[in-house]
């Protein structure tokens, strides 16, 4: 299933960021978003997971495609690594945790309390909850934030794995991940709409 | 949403989870309720339904700032909305989870305390009933107000103040039961009241809770 994005206008607390968006996503394509800080990566991501509605256009082929990772990895520290990838397998009706252990080298960490683990160990977990997701579409935000050169390139064969089983991925990212793939530059599509008028908070 | 429940139980009684908290200060808020008035036997007795019930009350309401601002905080409440789970159910499993935490040991808790508080014979089996029937309505209203004020740092005093008073029919109702209860009277009315905010807040608040999450996301 592709994800097909039309003329789509996102805003930040009623101001408008992104304007006039449109691109497709096939299956088995990886699109990489480039663009300065501030420019509504993020709030795209978001927009495009479910997390928040779009001002206008539409967001079409996402409904319950989409894997999402934000800043954070929702992992809880008092749970093992083990216990952590089991809840969200289970929460996505998934089965089997070693294959996503695997490829993100977690294996020897695996019974270990969360909140131990390093930085950019804790991201690998957070990473390796996209495989028992078992959902075909990545949506990504700045995934290899505090991750060495070695897990990058771990990360990067993961997602072409997911690419060669027919996934697609859209990720914001700053560092050349060494993926062959398409490069939205979203800087020129910044919004240059007035902020909304009557825009009251989250009750719109 | 099985495995949501066994995660927020293992959560709950792994360490700094917080499991306990709420029943020691129970325990000792009854505990000082009788050195406060004096040795006065007849004064705790008629006021022991109604201590006992505000002591269950705020033992409720002091969890409740981690309810969800845990899940908030961590991204995990991102990452349950984009789940296939309904965040209808995840608030109310949510709720679920406090309840069997906090609410029950709160109501297997009381009785016990009743003998502190001199409480008449035929008020055990009332307070245990009234509780048992109304603190899933605390567990339900609280996780609505920690919804309402999940995006907030130092949430906790306001959501306190949000939600006490959604509470007052519940402890009008349930301290009513539970003193009607202790002095033999019929407590058919109060009981049956008590079990209709019950039933209406189970049913319909996690729609609400569920619908201030999502603007709390954005």
């Amino acid at each position: 299933m592709s994800l097909v994005i039309t003329d789509l206008c996102i805003a930040r607390g009623g101001i408008p960021v992104l304007d006039g968006l449109s691109f497709t996503l096939e299956p088995g394509q990886a699109l990489i978003l480039r663009g300065p800080n501030g420019i509504g990566k993020t709030t795209l991501l978001r927009t495009i997971a479910g997390l928040q509605p779009p001002v206008s256009g539409q967001v079409g082929g996402s409904e319950d495609m989409i894997a999402y990772a934000g800043h954070s990895d929702g992992i809880k520290p008092t749970l093992t690594v083990n216990e952590n990838l089991t809840f969200w397998a289970e929460v996505f009706g998934t089965k089997g945790i070693s294959n996503a252990l695997k490829s993100f080298d977690l294996e020897r960490l695996r019974d270990r309390p969360a909140g131990e683990l390093s930085a950019g160990q804790k991201r690998r977990l957070g990473l390796s909850r996209l495989l028992v997701t078992g959902r075909s579409i990545w949506v990504l935000d700045e995934p290899t934030v505090s991750l060495d050169v070695k897990s990058v390139a771990m990360f990067a064969t993961a997602v072409r794995a997911h690419l060669g089983q027919g996934g697609s991925a859209l990720i914001a990212t700053h560092i050349d991940l060494g993926l062959d793939c398409a490069v939205l530059e979203v800087g020129p599509f910044k919004a240059k709409l007035p902020a909304i008028e009557d825009f009251d908070g989250g009750f719109l | 949403m099985i495995a949501l429940l066994m995660r927020d139980l293992r959560l709950a009684l792994r360490a700094g989870g917080g499991f306990g908290l709420g029943l020691a200060f129970f325990l000792i808020l009854t505990v000082m309720v009788p050195l406060s008035v004096g040795p006065q036997p007849a004064l705790l007795s008629s006021i022991a339904p109604g201590v006992l019930w505000l002591g269950a009350l705020l033992a409720c309401l002091l969890s409740l700032d981690r309810l969800l601002a845990l899940d908030w905080e961590d991204g995990s409440l991102d990452l349950l909305a984009t789940a296939p789970l309904p965040l209808e159910s995840v608030v109310s499993i949510k709720a679920l989870a406090h309840w069997i935490t906090t609410g029950l040991p709160l109501v297997m808790a009381a009785p016990v305390l009743g003998v502190l508080l001199n409480l008449p014979v035929p008020g055990f089996k009332w307070v245990v009933i009234s509780l048992l029937l109304g603190t899933p309505a605390l567990s339900v209203i609280g996780t609505f107000g920690a919804a309402l004020t999940v995006g907030l740092k130092r949430g906790g005093l306001l959501m306190s103040l949000l939600v006490m008073p959604l509470y007052l029919p519940t402890l009008i109702f349930g301290a009513e039961v539970a003193r009607r209860g202790a002095i033999g009277m019929d407590v058919q009315t109060p009981l049956l009241m008590l079990a209709g905010i019950s039933a209406a807040s189970i049913a319909l608040l996690p729609f609400a809770s569920a619908a201030v999450l999502r603007i709390n996301l954005r």
